[in-house]
């Protein structure tokens, strides 16, 4: 078995989970990584998709939106914007969180005048929102941009 | 001498007063358990984050490519206060407490010839200062449709500060809530939210010495964390004034209950002083009319 560590997913209006895992997958922002007890401590930020947790009871999957995580070799603390365990998410969750991020992008897109740095930071969150929906198995709406 | 009718009339206007404010204070003691919830589940999250925030910020420190609002813009010219109460009175001193809080930093702000701009969440913070300060506020954040706050009221606040922060309208900004002590005791409390203040690690913790990688860069996530770190102080500061306001609300209501029933017994007492006072005067009356036969 390996080594135990800490696990916590905290959104600002309340605490998801607490428990042992012992390892858990994250979206980070330059890429997935999967930590370990005793990780090499790492600030990230977190980009949407899906946290894999295996804890002692097997395998939880949690939907993030962004936010960021901090990994310790004793644990991990993921502070997410806003997240849901895989069986709260239904299709009105993800058809809003959708209609924010391009509304986001409409924004910007207007506001930077199509500049290329903004607006693909704007589209990329748009696609990995598509594609953590369509991961979890919800058809992610198409928006009408 | 008041007459009875009159009498019986108040006795029961004050009944009806007094059930009327019992109620409020049961629905304020219902809300407030909520709302002290709420409160109580944020923590965890505010707590973390200052955390990271702190030890990213002793990182960085004061280097001179920390972003603004960590460093501040350099100059202490322009204030902006950001001062939340509650969308009802009828709730003690809570939004006047406040209120006053704020006028005093505003008072002596002016003194010391800076500019000061207000916004102000919740429209009885805003009756109060428009009187003295009409000129100064900037903005009015309109809470009455809410019925819980959720993190997305912070932000769309957080949004509409920062937003008057990246278009230079102002170098320092401050909130202004009431922190909940407990029912009786709400304090108004003010807090720095621009540029960020942050409780550095202790030197002997173990997360404050341990030297952390971070993906993207410091700076990068420094950037993107800082306006989070906003709104989540305002979150925190949203639901520390949620739970005051029933609070107070709660404490005020029950002392006006308990004065209405002072009331129901004073003019009990003089409604039956005053019946045995009009019988006593008919027995005379009639006494006095059989003596003369």
């Amino acid at each position: 078995m390996a080594d135990m560590m800490q696990f916590d997913l905290v959104s600002p209006e309340r605490r998801i989970a607490s428990y042992k895992a012992s390892a858990v997958k994250l979206p980070g922002a330059e890429g997935d990584l999967t930590a370990m007890a005793n990780h090499a401590p790492l600030i990230t930020t977190l980009r949407p998709g899906v946290l894999h947790v295996e804890g002692e009871q097997g395998t939880d999957e949690y939907v993030v939106t962004g936010g960021f995580a901090q990994i310790t070799p004793e644990g991990i603390s993921v502070l997410a914007e806003e997240s849901y365990h895989r069986d709260e998410m239904s299709q009105e969750i993800l058809d809003r969180m959708i209609d924010e991020v391009a509304e986001k992008q409409r924004k910007s897109i207007e506001a930077s005048h199509n500049q290329p740095g903004p607006t693909d930071d704007a589209a990329k969150l748009l696609s990995d929102m598509m594609a953590m929906g369509s991961h979890i198995g919800l058809s992610p709406k198409q928006p009408n941009l | 001498m008041a007459n009875l009718k009159d009498l019986k009339n108040r006795i029961s206007s004050v009944k009806n007063t007094r059930k009327i404010t019992k109620a409020m204070q049961m629905v304020a003691a219902a809300k407030l358990r909520r709302a002290q919830e709420a409160a109580e589940n944020a923590r965890p999250y505010a707590e973390q984050f200052n955390g990271v925030m702190g030890q990213l910020a002793s990182s960085v420190g004061d280097s001179p490519t920390a972003p603004l609002l960590l460093r501040g813009t350099g100059q202490e010219q322009t204030y902006l206060l950001v001062v939340m109460t509650a969308e009802k009175g009828l709730c003690g001193g809570f939004n006047t407490n406040i209120a006053k809080k704020a006028s005093a930093r505003i008072r002596q702000l002016v003194s010391e010839g800076k500019t000061v701009k207000i916004i102000t969440v919740g429209k009885k913070g805003r009756a109060v200062l428009r009187r003295t300060y009409g000129d100064m506020l900037i903005d009015h954040v309109d809470m009455t449709d809410v019925k819980r706050v959720g993190y997305g009221d912070a932000q769309g606040i957080a949004k509409n500060v920062l937003d008057r922060f990246d278009g230079g309208e102002f170098d320092v900004a401050y909130i202004y809530y009431g922190e909940f002590e407990n029912v009786m005791t709400q304090i108004p409390t003010e807090q720095q939210i621009i540029p960020a203040t942050f409780d550095r690690p202790e030197g002997d913790s173990a997360a404050g010495n341990t030297l952390f990688d971070y993906e993207p860069s410091e700076e990068a996530i420094l950037a993107d964390l800082l306006p989070r770190g906003v709104a989540t102080q305002i979150f925190a500061a949203l639901l520390e004034n949620g739970a005051s306001e029933q609070g107070a609300r709660m404490s005020a209501m029950d002392s006006a209950t308990r004065n209405a029933d002072d009331m129901v017994e004073n003019l009990n007492r003089e409604y039956n002083r005053t019946r045995q006072a009009v019988i006593t005067n008919e027995l005379i009356e009639i006494i006095s009319g059989a003596e003369a036969l």
